[in-house]
């Protein structure tokens, strides 16, 4: 091998390329991360910073949520330096029967080890105190957390940097270096870079990645909005948001979804979300979504009507079609490794994907079975 | 809330917004005019309710300026009016929203102009402390002095009006500081000889600092200010070609207000919501690129004023002019064409001669504040570069929290590209660079209730 | 013709047509309002509503431009700390 091959490759200086990154340095591996963009431009750079257990019902991805959400919690002491918060969510419910349904889901999370509280219409003051009135009741999920999505991104390519690891922004992938059909390395804009193995942790681009190996790995954007307010103090203490939110997530309609998902910031802003549209690579601002985030804000807590929005932003959230990510080795192109498409979780669900794939491409038993997230499943 | 689509929607009523609403009327077109003043006349004729008749000696140029109102009589104002957004596109048509209304129009002339382009130093954050046109606006549209006793500093004839302004309404100026040597203008005689009122009006000031005993020192800077709870001295300090302090030179001088300006920023959160090309002009700002009836690359956008590239007043009306007309789909006269060749010949001379050098950055400490809304250190945007991998500004303010504030970075963006790429070891800073620190999509902050559409929320608790 | 507005419990006298942040820099106000992270000091800065630095509260509402918000003798207007709603915090 050439002296400057790499253990691994990681295209994608996002946060998912990030974990992946330090999992990997940390284990002893050289590791070469390349980006296109900056260091988490793309989706990391417009999220909330989710690390959520509440939003998923039991199964493969409440499993990799599970474990993410621990590994947090261990790099948060390990790396740190990225605001990382267990606020806890709250889920609350407008409607007796959108209640009974919640606490039925709570049910099932909590056999399935998620830690639950219930929490009655006339207790949602105590742990909310500026929550509408209005709701039928809520559950407290303490297992959610928060993170500032680019400095986590950031600091874990610093941290994997100190573990020698090159972190090289502005350098796009053009194709691959294959031997056979093993894939030896990558084509960029800066010249070949030979590796032991190449991971594709590019995002919602992680389809044209694959694609450049002759793959299909599907992946597409789906754009979502958030509003950012005025600097506040405490106002909102949880990561709150309506029940209808989880349904949203698993949704396949191509139109507007919207639901209220309101949360402060440990730098002063609330943010505001949460809307998910069809529309590819749209960038156009779209006012009636601002709109609907900020009445459904308001209704869930009156006090913010007088806030003021400071800023909006857009994202392109990586899906694939059964809202599963893709996580594991390719068998079609031996030596590539996906770690991409975790829609709107990435942020949350990075740090195991991150460990699963540096533990892959030892060529270790991955901790969690990751053939439910296998990239060829759509085939 | 929504009126039947105007002909034209201009936003903007500084100097070139008017000329540009009165020519769209003048060709028979029915046009809204908006802006956030309460008044016309932008920051260039601000004045208080009724006529300027009392601050007419602060002004210049006050005929052509009652001409543009009376030819805008027959426009739809909405003063008072903060545009949030500006979306759509000639098909479909525009749409303008404030927080009280929301404008509908076929075409769109965007006259947003500027604001004076900040750069740190030592304690700026200190009351007392004025943006050179905020010392301006006081004086003209308020009749406030910022202080008795004032430093004016930065860089560009702007400072001249102000310095001449507030000794003429009794304030000792303490010195004029510019950190460049305007003895540049020799070399420019070709492009300033065809403006030459241009040159009478910087005579006139010149002698009105005179009058005043106003000392004017060329490669001098404000670096520093000091005080406790407001500013009570500056240091000022010789400058090399670079703008490195000159070691020895520093002198203190006692004020109770300072004035600093380094030429202005275009306010392009609008033509930008748009998507129009933009490219970097020859001050250094971000620019909205425009052809020769001042159209952008978005169908049925025009765009006139600083918003181009800053070049004044008059540069302004006659781009006002030739969008108006251009808007209404008229002949643009060539003589407004040769005129505004002309006065930007002249701006670039300007420009030339009041560069802004990265000297200015070895002024500051690791802990001298860029970003005064989040309070954001120098040390700490270095640091989103050298530890945490930024290279470029939007991941340096994303970082840093440089920008992030109330005033989403129109005070430091500049600041804050210039440090990110000195910090990585760029050249220059780049289009994409200003592109990322001047970007808005919510161009004003506006009230979760009213952003609802909940006409009863105003703001109040 | 004279008027004022209540500021902190004083008069500040205005002439018409003038803003709030005006008629405290006339009085002699440098600054009314302090930072959230050092408490640092802050009045009018440019001016023309681009800065935000002159945040004030007016008849209860906080965070309002002083340089833009035309005076009114009817208005009572106070200084603010930090974030200016820390009435609000939970």
């Amino acid at each position: 091998m050439p002296a400057d091959t790499a253990d691994v490759v990681v295209v994608g200086a996002g946060v998912v390329g990030a974990a992946t990154a330090w999992y990997a340095a940390r284990s002893g591996r050289s590791v070469t991360v390349v980006d296109r963009g900056s260091v988490a431009g793309g989706t990391t750079g417009a999220g909330e910073g989710n690390i959520l257990v509440s939003d998923k019902p039991p199964g493969a991805e409440l499993d990799l949520a599970r474990l993410s959400s621990a590994l947090w919690r261990d790099l948060a002491v390990e790396v740190g330096g990225f605001e990382y918060d267990t606020k806890g969510g709250l889920v609350v419910a407008s409607t007796p029967a959108g209640f009974d349904a919640l606490v039925a889901l709570a049910a099932r999370q909590h056999a399935a080890g998620v830690e639950t509280v219930v929490v009655p219409a006339g207790e949602l003051a105590e742990h909310e105190p500026h929550l509408t009135p209005s709701l039928a009741g809520g559950v407290l999920y303490p297992g959610d957390a928060q993170v500032q999505p680019m400095l986590a991104a950031a600091r874990l390519l610093r941290a994997a940097r100190t573990k020698g690891a090159r972190v090289r922004t502005g350098v796009e992938v053009t194709g691959f270096l294959r031997s056979g059909d093993r894939v030896t390395g990558v084509r960029t804009t800066a010249g070949d870079l030979p590796a032991g193995a190449v991971v594709n942790a590019a995002g919602t681009w992680g389809g044209e990645i694959a694609s450049l190996a002759g793959v299909d790995v599907p992946v597409l954007p789906r754009r979502g909005f958030i509003l950012v307010t005025e600097p506040l103090p405490r106002l909102v203490r949880h990561k709150v948001y309506a029940a209808e939110y989880v349904a949203d997530v698993a949704s396949d309609d191509a139109d507007l979804q919207t639901s209220p998902v309101v949360e402060g910031t440990e730098a002063g802003p609330i943010l505001i979300g949460a809307s998910r549209e069809r529309v590819g690579y749209d960038r156009t601002l779209s006012v009636r979504v601002l709109r609907a985030l900020a009445a459904q804000a308001v209704a869930l807590f009156p006090v913010l009507a007088g806030v003021q929005v400071i800023r909006a932003y857009r994202g392109f959230r990586p899906y694939c079609p059964d809202h599963l990510p893709v996580i594991g080795a390719d068998p079609r192109a031996p030596g590539l490794f996906h770690a991409c498409g975790h829609e709107g979780a990435g942020i949350g669900l990075a740090a195991a994907t991150g460990r699963l794939i540096a533990q892959l491409v030892d060529g270790d038993r991955p901790e969690l079975d990751v053939t439910p997230f296998r990239p060829e499943r759509f085939a | 809330m929504a009126t039947s689509p105007y002909d034209v929607a201009v936003v903007g009523a500084g100097p070139a917004g008017l000329a540009a609403a009165a020519a769209a009327l003048a060709g028979g077109a029915r046009v809204a005019l908006i802006d956030a003043g309460r008044q016309p006349g932008g920051q260039y004729w601000r004045h208080r309710p009724g006529d300027l008749g009392a601050v007419a000696d602060l002004h210049h140029d006050l005929g052509a300026f009652r001409a543009l109102v009376a030819g805008v009589a027959g426009a739809v104002r909405y003063f008072g009016q903060h545009v949030w957004n500006v979306s759509g596109s000639a098909a479909d048509g525009f749409a303008v929203l404030t927080a009280e209304t929301e404008v509908a129009a076929r075409s769109l002339v965007l006259a947003p102009g500027a604001y004076d382009r900040q750069v740190p130093f030592r304690s700026w954050d200190l009351p007392g402390v004025y943006t050179a046109g905020g010392a301006q606006a006081l004086l003209k549209g308020n009749e406030v002095l910022v202080g008795r006793r004032v430093v004016v500093g930065g860089t560009g004839p702007f400072l001249l009006p102000v310095a001449a302004g507030l000794a003429a309404r009794g304030a000792h100026v303490a010195g004029v500081y510019e950190a460049n040597a305007p003895a540049g203008w020799a070399r420019h005689t070709a492009a300033v000889l065809p403006v030459a009122a241009k040159l009478t009006e910087g005579a006139g000031y010149a002698a009105a600092l005179a009058r005043h005993r106003v000392p004017f020192h060329s490669r001098r800077a404000v670096v520093a200010a000091h005080g406790e709870q407001a500013v009570e001295a500056v240091t000022v300090a010789k400058l090399d070609r670079e703008w490195r302090i000159v070691p020895g030179s520093e002198r203190i001088v006692e004020c109770d207000a300072v004035a600093v300006g380094w030429g202005f920023t275009p306010q392009l959160e609008l033509p930008l919501a748009l998507g129009v090309a933009t490219r970097v002009d020859a001050d250094g700002s971000l620019v909205v690129e425009v052809d020769e009836r001042q159209r952008t690359s978005v169908p049925g956008v025009y765009v006139a004023g600083e918003a181009c590239g800053v070049g004044g007043a008059p540069l302004a009306v006659a781009e006002g002019e030739i969008a108006g007309t251009a808007a209404v789909a008229a002949p643009v006269p060539a003589r407004l064409r040769r005129r505004r060749r002309a006065l930007r010949r002249f701006a670039a001379a300007m420009h030339a001669v009041h560069p802004v050098r990265d000297g200015w950055q070895s002024w500051l400490g690791d802990d001298t504040l860029v970003c005064r809304c989040e309070e954001v250190t120098a040390g700490e945007v270095r640091a989103a570069v050298d530890d945490l991998g930024a290279t470029d500004a939007r991941t340096a303010k994303l970082l840093s929290r440089a920008g992030m504030g109330w005033c989403q970075g129109r005070v430091c963006g500049y600041a804050t590209a210039c440090l990110t790429a000195s910090a990585s070891g760029s050249a220059t800073v780049s289009a994409l660079d200003l592109q990322g620190v001047s970007e808005r999509p919510i161009a004003v902050p506006i009230s979760l209730g009213r952003l609802a559409g909940d006409a009863g929320h105003t703001g109040q608790q | 013709m004279s008027a004022a507005f209540e500021f902190d419990g004083r008069d500040i006298a205005f002439t018409e047509g003038q803003t709030v942040g005006a008629a405290l820099v006339a009085a002699g106000v440098r600054s009314w309002r302090t930072t959230r992270r050092e408490g640092r000091p802050r009045g009018v800065f440019c001016g023309i509503g681009i800065c935000f630095d002159c945040l004030v509260t007016i008849d209860d509402v906080p965070n309002q431009r002083a340089c833009l918000v035309p005076a009114d003798a009817d208005s009572i207007v106070r200084s603010q700390e930090g974030d200016g709603r820390g009435h609000l915090a939970v």
